[in-house]
């Protein structure tokens, strides 16, 4: 049987009268890269804060890493990694003390953190940078720096949230290239993005509108099932739908 | 005075040791919706701030509609609206509260320029009672878009107002900005994101501070320096790997799902492409000439 990091059933989550995610099923496979895809107020963010074990559903079950998100929430948050471009890093800590900080956080004892930073500034190349304030680094050093601390634990599953906003094209390849070596190593990858090029990178995609989600496949079947040339055209005849009634 | 409704002539400024303008110099026409295409950091929101009369250039000149930024700013101000990066709506004040007050700060009504803002302010009208803050970004953006007009000015500054914006509402907005620009107004807006940039007049390429491309969108996809080769089939990251091997490759990157191979005159043709992919063992896989977009030229130009 394959194996399944992310199972979800029937997932609901209500806000007053609001229904902000509307009863939402999917599986996410072990090394799957899973791009979770929607318009602005879709749900998106309330399923993922779910996801990551900082919300409970109003109704719904399912399991991240082998934890449930209705009883093991603390479980979950261990056991997953998180990045977003806005916030991952602390810009006023030197690169090895962001190494200790989250390594601390995430219960590694110092030994465990001191082989991990070697290690982890190794395969990127920056053990130069050891001693570096990462508000000093370009850009792209230090998004793969964050992506790498947000692995420090070894999760089996790193939820990225619209990494690559604002960057520029060709520090956004590169890091989709980091995405990709990874999760060939068997992470999973759970990751949002409004760049629709990226979309095509990720195994599956899903769509969510309005709090459901409208389509679910590899991009060559979405496209196919839309009729669309590209993930922006799938993208477009799905989410547009949706932005009408706003 | 020439035709320019905004001219800027060799502006510098940094922070610190940072370096946020380099000599930088731009000529925007009155009438046209001129993009400043470029990544976080590369100094859009300095030069804008600088445009707006809220920062001081450590050297070169600027003016915005014949008025120079340092010395009439108070002029300035009162001709433009400015819609700054982050969201500058009053959270506790409801839709129409939030207009009144900035059609008060200049010195007008809601009702005297009704006009100007038709278009738009009647798509949320309807939450006119509803706090700024429970509105939906779509909505948030077209109310901060109204707050920017409803006194009428003759140049826009937009800083980054599709960033984070899912597709769909970004073009919507794009079709806005056509249609204020029909009015007469100059629009200057920067962006992250390079599919926007077709929907401008004219753009310039940003980063670092410094200018590194200007131009209608056709002119600066026709300077375009190389051969492009789009190649696609099979597995992406697979394909970027062997062609970056081909000797004579400039530069191979991931376009959706091609691969965008840039390649200098007399390098290697599709067949030769073609043929490293299929010893390599990608069959299927088809190599064919394409004309490059902006962000082919952004990372020529980088």
């Amino acid at each position: 049987m394959e194996e399944k990091t992310v199972m979800i059933r029937n997932l609901v989550k209500k806000f007053g009268s609001f229904t902000a995610v509307d009863n939402i099923s999917f599986e996410v496979s072990r090394g799957e890269i899973f791009g979770f895809l929607g318009a602005n107020g879709a749900g998106k963010t309330t399923a993922m804060r779910i996801l990551c074990g900082l919300s409970k559903p109003t109704s719904g079950e399912g399991t991240v890493a082998g934890f449930s998100i209705n009883s093991e929430q603390e479980q979950i948050k261990r056991h997953i990694g998180y990045m977003s471009q806005k916030f991952s890093l602390y810009p006023d800590l030197k690169v090895w003390e962001n190494f200790e900080l989250f390594g601390g956080i995430y219960g590694l004892n110092d030994k465990e953190i001191r082989i991990k930073t070697d290690s982890m500034l190794k395969a990127l190349s920056l053990e130069d940078a050891r001693n570096m304030y990462v508000r000093d680094m370009p850009l792209g050093w230090k998004q793969k720096l964050a992506f790498s601390i947000a692995m420090v634990h070894d999760p089996e599953i790193v939820f990225l949230d619209e990494p690559t906003g604002g960057v520029d094209p060709v520090t956004r390849r590169n890091f989709w290239e980091t995405i990709y070596d990874a999760a060939s190593k068997g992470v999973t990858v759970f990751v949002t993005t409004h760049y629709m090029d990226e979309a095509e990178y990720c195994d599956r995609v899903s769509i969510m509108v309005d709090g459901r989600i409208e389509a679910l496949g590899s991009p060559a079947e979405l496209k196919e099932a839309y009729g669309a040339a590209d993930m922006d055209g799938v993208f477009t005849r799905i989410a547009g739908r949706g932005a009408a009634g706003q | 005075m020439g035709n320019g409704a905004i001219e800027i002539l060799g502006v510098s400024k940094s922070y610190g040791k940072t370096l946020a303008l380099d000599n930088v110099s731009l000529e925007i026409s009155k009438g046209e919706i001129f993009g400043l295409i470029g990544p976080d950091g590369a100094g859009k929101t300095s030069l804008f701030r600088i445009l707006t009369t809220l920062t001081l250039p450590d050297a070169g000149t600027a003016t915005v509609g014949g008025r120079d930024v340092v010395r009439d700013y108070s002029a300035i101000r009162c001709s433009i609206g400015y819609m700054p990066g982050h969201f500058a709506l009053y959270q506790d004040l409801s839709v129409e509260e939030n207009l009144k007050f900035y059609a008060t700060v200049f010195g007008t009504t809601i009702e005297e320029n009704y006009d100007t803002i038709r278009d738009i302010y009647s798509q949320i009208e309807m939450f006119r009672d509803r706090r700024a803050r429970d509105l939906s970004g779509g909505m948030k953006q077209k109310l901060a878009l109204c707050c920017a007009l409803v006194h009428k000015p003759s140049v826009l500054f937009l800083d980054e107002p599709t960033t984070g914006v899912d597709a769909v509402s970004r073009r919507e907005f794009w079709a806005m900005l056509g249609r204020i620009r029909e009015s007469g107004v100059t629009i200057m807006v920067s962006t992250p994101y390079m599919d926007e940039a077709g929907l401008c007049d004219r753009i310039a390429l940003i980063l670092g501070g410094r200018i590194i491309g200007t131009g209608t969108p056709e002119e600066i996809v026709s300077g375009y320096p190389e051969r492009l080769y789009a190649a696609r089939g099979g597995n992406m990251f697979g394909i970027l790997k062997v062609l970056r091997g081909v000797e004579g490759v400039t530069r191979c990157s991931s376009f959706g799902c091609e691969c965008h191979v840039s390649v200098p005159e007399g390098g290697p043709d599709e067949k030769v492409l073609l043929r490293a992919l299929a010893e390599a063992g990608m069959t299927g896989c088809s190599v064919e000439p394409i004309k490059a977009g902006i962000e082919d030229c952004f990372m020529s130009l980088s």
